[in-house]
Formats: structure tokens, C-alpha cells, sequence
């Protein structure tokens, strides 16, 4: 089994980050970049598949500019088998990337896309699905659990309320959530290791123009301070008085 | 201008009003019964959305699941998570776990959204309802766990507790932050870090990446207030903050603040109401 894997370079989920002053982008002086977390469970979620079954291959792509190969790089010492950098500094949407990875897939020829769920910088949660509506493709989203079987994937995912089991024919397109896995500590032979594995690069395949453009990056509204209560006693006052009880 | 909302139950379509009216316009439902599975219910509403130039629904990870495929279906513009509306092609939601809010303009029609209800009020009802059994897709379902029982849905609530790791374990947890929120009629709520040492169960996660609530009374016990999480309750009316810890982040964003230890507060508080 194929598996192909994007990944995204994100700001640093951790890192606090601001607008710009004139609210064009993000602040990124001095932030670090990393691979969007979801995504990493992703890659993680591939390898150990790989592990169990060795006819199972990873194949990483990102799209962006070439500062990608950094996140590629850390796909393949987690344990992916080669790489692809489609090299663009064009503006993209979620529809520019479903695109984009729709030729990808063609080229690849993948049984399984596996994808995080969301960036952790846009927050979106759209390409994997529209990338399934492009290939015609079934899609199981927010997944918690991925078994294979023959032909197929078993994949139970997070709901509004609980979860489900979907038995998933392939090829097929599956997105990560957070509890998938935890992924692995990489030891530094698996980052030497990664530093000779094959990683090409390649112009983008369409000419797709976004469909969304963002105006303006501003801090949200803040709520205004409140107020600190002493004792059990006074909060329940507080509450009363403010009609929530 | 027309907008098509597809909604999952008819407290959607009441909320799909609020929408209407932000944009400006009139509306007709698509309520979706049965158990949708996304690749056959998006091939089933596809046909439903000619003529609309907006397609919407109330955010939640079915919606997600949902909409995201049929935006792909249509080559259709999306915005994800609105929680206010400039004009019909320019929107306002939140990025980077509710640390930016961006303001988005679409560039072609069809426009597909999921919007956040809090930010929008309005009562009108729908033009034309149609009601849509789920159609059967390639994905199959195999087996499904709902959990919940007798409290109200997070996301409608209006009293939520919520509690974070500080709860220790899962029976803790349903005793001191179910039973305050029995006492209340509200729902219980969990920080991603609560649900991820195994506290709570996942679908009560409150927080950016988890259900976004609005109730008129959020009680955070022990929960230390991520950005992540923050962006979670931010429309709820009044927010209490029950933390041992008295430089906890929540205190900054909460209207009333206790400093005090939640396994004495709580119970004192629930014997008090």
C-alpha cells in the first residue's frame, strides 16, 4: 500500500503570535516554523503502518516555498520513505492546495491520503475534504483510529457526540485528529538518516488562483476585566445579582 | 442573493435565521435526517444548491465534515467558522486557536460557510423547507457510540462547567463538575488537556479545536486558560474562574474570579444553590 502524506510549515503552535501593525499578515519575526501537528500525527500514524506491514511505502509532500524541506526533512526522520516539495511562493487558499494535491495524487498514485485535519495557522479543515471531492474519493475526517484491512480502511473518528466506525473502501482519503497518536521522539540517527533519503522538487501542476483572499489580521476583541471574589459566599451573591443563578 | 442552510435538527434552522439576517437575505433548509455519511449526503445536496449563492451551516465537526466536501463538489468559495458578516462576499472568523481574527473576502460564487451561532441574532423563519434522508455513500457506518445521556448539548447549553486536569481522573470528574452541572441543569465541559489523560470524553472538549460554547453561565474549575480554550467560551455571558493558582491566565478573562481550591469550592458551592 501507497500512502501519501502532505504536510504544512506552520508558525509554531506554541508560540504566541501577532497581526502585523497594519493587520497585512502575521508577525513571524524571530517565531519558529515547525510541521502543522496534525499532520505529524499523520506521518507518525503512516510509518507505524509501515512498521507493521513493510510493503507499506510513505511518500511526504508539502507545497510552499523552499523553506519546506525543513518540515519535509522531519517527515522523513520520523520515518517516510522520500519526499516532494511542489515549489511555490503563490497565495493559496484551501482550494489552490486541493488542487495542487489532486495532480500530486495522479502523479503519486497513492491507495491512502492521510492529512491532518486542520493547519493550526488557518484553522480551516477544508482541504482534505475538497481534495476527496476532487479525486471522488470516500473521506473519513477527524480520525481517532485507523485499521487497515484488505482493500480498505477501518477508521473510527471523533463526532459531535461520541464517535463512529466507517469502513472505508479504497483509495480514500482520511484526516488526522489529536488523539490518532502521540508522535515519536526522533533520535538523531533517524534525522541523519533523513538527510540522504530522496527529496525532489517541482513546480506547481495548475494554474488554480485563489478563492478566498484575507483583508486584514487583527487581535480579537478582549472582554473587559472582572472582578475577584473572596469566598463561596460572595461569588453565589454575585451570581444572584447578576441573574445567572 | 440566495441562501440555502442545510441543518441537522430545527434548532439549526432557528439558528440559521440569525445568519440570514447578517447577510441580508431570506432563506430556505435543507434538513438532513438518517446518518449522514459525507461522500454520499454532499453527492445528495449537490443538486439541492442550484441557484443558491450561498450554502451554510451551523459549525460542528458534522458540518465540517460535510461542507468542506460539497465547497470541493461545487469549486465553490469557503469560509470556515464565521462569526460575523461585512458584506455577502466579506467575513470575519478566527485563526491561529482564536489568537487572530481575520477578516476574509470571497472572490467567486458559489460562497459555502460554516458560521458560529453566537454572533448571530434573528428569528425569521425559513422560506422552503426540505427535508433529506442521508443517502447511502461509499463510506460505510460500522458502528457508532453516542454519549451524552441526560444533560442538554454543550454547544446549546446555557450553563456549562467545565473542569481541567487538576479533576485527577474520570469518576472525579463526573462527581465534582457532573454534579455541579446536574445541580444546574447545564452541560459538563473539559479542557483538551483533561481529555487527553483520559479525565473526559472527547466529544467534551471545549476549545478551538473542540466545541465552541455560548451559555449564559460558564463555570472553568481548575482549568488555567489556554489560548486554545479561551477561544472556546469567549461568547458565553459570564464567565467564572474557580483556580487554586491566583496567576492563572483565566482570571484576566473572567468576570468573576475565585481563588480557591475546587474540591472545597465546588461542593461548598453546589450546597449553597
Amino acid at each position: 500500500m501507497k500512502i501519501l502524506v502532505p504536510v504544512k510549515r506552520v508558525v509554531d503552535p506554541y508560540a504566541k503570535v501577532k497581526p502585523l501593525p497594519d493587520g497585512s499578515g502575521l508577525d513571524v519575526a524571530g517565531v519558529k516554523f515547525d510541521v502543522n501537528p496534525f499532520d505529524e500525527i499523520a506521518v507518525e500514524e503512516a510509518v507505524r503502518m509501515k512498521e507493521r506491514d513493510p510493503s507499506v511505502s510513505v511518500t511526504v509532500v508539502s507545497i510552499g516555498s523552499g523553506d519546506c524541506e525543513e518540515q519535509l526533512r522531519k517527515a522523513l526522520a520520523i520515518g517516510a520513505d522520500e519526499a516532494l516539495l511542489v515549489e511555490t511562493t503563490d497565495e493559496m487558499d484551501s482550494t489552490v492546495v486541493a488542487a495542487e494535491l489532486e495532480a500530486v495524487v495522479r502523479q503519486v498514485g497513492p491507495d491512502l491520503v492521510l492529512m491532518g485535519k486542520q493547519a493550526t495557522d488557518d484553522d480551516c479543515n477544508q482541504a482534505g475534504q475538497m481534495l476527496a471531492a476532487r479525486l471522488g474519493w470516500p473521506q473519513a475526517t477527524f480520525a481517532c483510529k485507523i485499521e487497515t484491512a484488505q482493500g480498505s480502511v477501518r477508521v473510527t473518528r471523533e463526532t459531535d457526540n461520541g464517535e463512529e466506525t466507517l469502513d472505508v473502501p479504497l483509495p480514500a482519503v482520511v484526516t488526522t485528529d489529536l488523539r490518532l497518536n502521540e508522535p515519536r521522539y526522533i533520535a538523531l540517527p533517524g534525522i541523519i538518516k533523513a538527510r540522504s533519503k530522496p527529496l525532489s522538487r517541482q513546480p506547481r501542476a495548475t494554474t488554480a488562483a485563489p478563492k478566498t483572499r484575507t483583508i486584514r489580521l487583527e487581535p480579537p476583541p478582549s472582554r473587559p476585566p472582572g472582578r475577584r471574589v473572596g469566598s463561596v459566599d460572595e461569588l453565589v451573591a454575585a451570581l444572584r445579582e447578576r441573574g445567572a443563578l | 442573493m440566495r441562501l440555502l442552510t442545510v441543518c441537522f435538527d430545527t434548532a439549526e434552522v432557528a439558528q440559521a435565521g440569525g445568519f440570514a439576517a447578517a447577510l441580508g437575505c431570506e432563506f430556505d433548509a435543507v434538513v438532513v435526517s438518517g446518518h449522514p455519511v459525507a461522500d454520499g449526503l454532499a453527492e445528495a445536496l449537490r443538486p439541492l444548491t442550484e441557484g443558491y449563492t450561498h450554502i451554510a451551516a451551523v459549525s460542528s465537526m458534522k458540518s465540517k465534515d460535510l461542507m468542506a466536501r460539497l465547497a470541493g463538489l461545487l469549486d465553490a468559495a469557503m469560509v470556515t467558522d464565521v462569526v460575523a458578516v461585512t458584506s455577502p462576499s466579506v467575513f470575519q472568523r478566527p485563526m491561529v486557536a482564536g489568537s487572530i481574527l481575520a477578516t476574509v473576502e470571497t472572490l467567486c460564487s458559489p460562497v459555502v460557510a460554516t458560521f458560529r451561532p453566537a454572533g448571530f441574532k434573528g428569528s425569521a423563519g425559513a422560506g422552503k423547507t426540505t427535508e433529506l434522508v442521508a443517502a447511502a455513500g461509499r463510506a460505510t457506518l460500522v458502528s457508532e457510540t453516542v454519549r451524552g445521556g441526560s444533560r442538554p448539548d454543550l454547544s446549546q447549553a446555557k450553563v456549562v462547567v467545565s473542569g481541567g486536569r487538576p479533576l485527577g481522573d474520570a469518576e472525579t470528574f463526573e462527581r465534582v463538575i457532573g454534579g455541579l452541572a446536574d445541580k444546574l441543569g447545564g452541560a459538563a465541559g473539559a479542557t483538551r488537556a483533561a481529555v487527553d489523560s483520559g479525565i473526559a470524553p472527547n466529544e467534551l472538549q471545549v476549545g478551538q479545536t473542540g466545541k465552541i460554547v455560548a451559555p449564559d453561565l460558564y463555570i472553568a474549575a481548575g482549568i488555567s486558560g489556554s489560548t486554545q480554550h479561551m477561544a472556546g467560551i469567549k461568547d458565553s455571558k459570564l464567565i467564572v474562574a474557580i483556580n487554586k493558582d491566583p496567576d492563572a491566565p483565566i482570571f484576566e478573562s473572567a468576570d468573576l474570579g475565585l481563588v480557591a481550591d475546587l474540591f472545597e469550592a465546588i461542593p461548598e458551592l453546589q450546597s449553597k444553590l
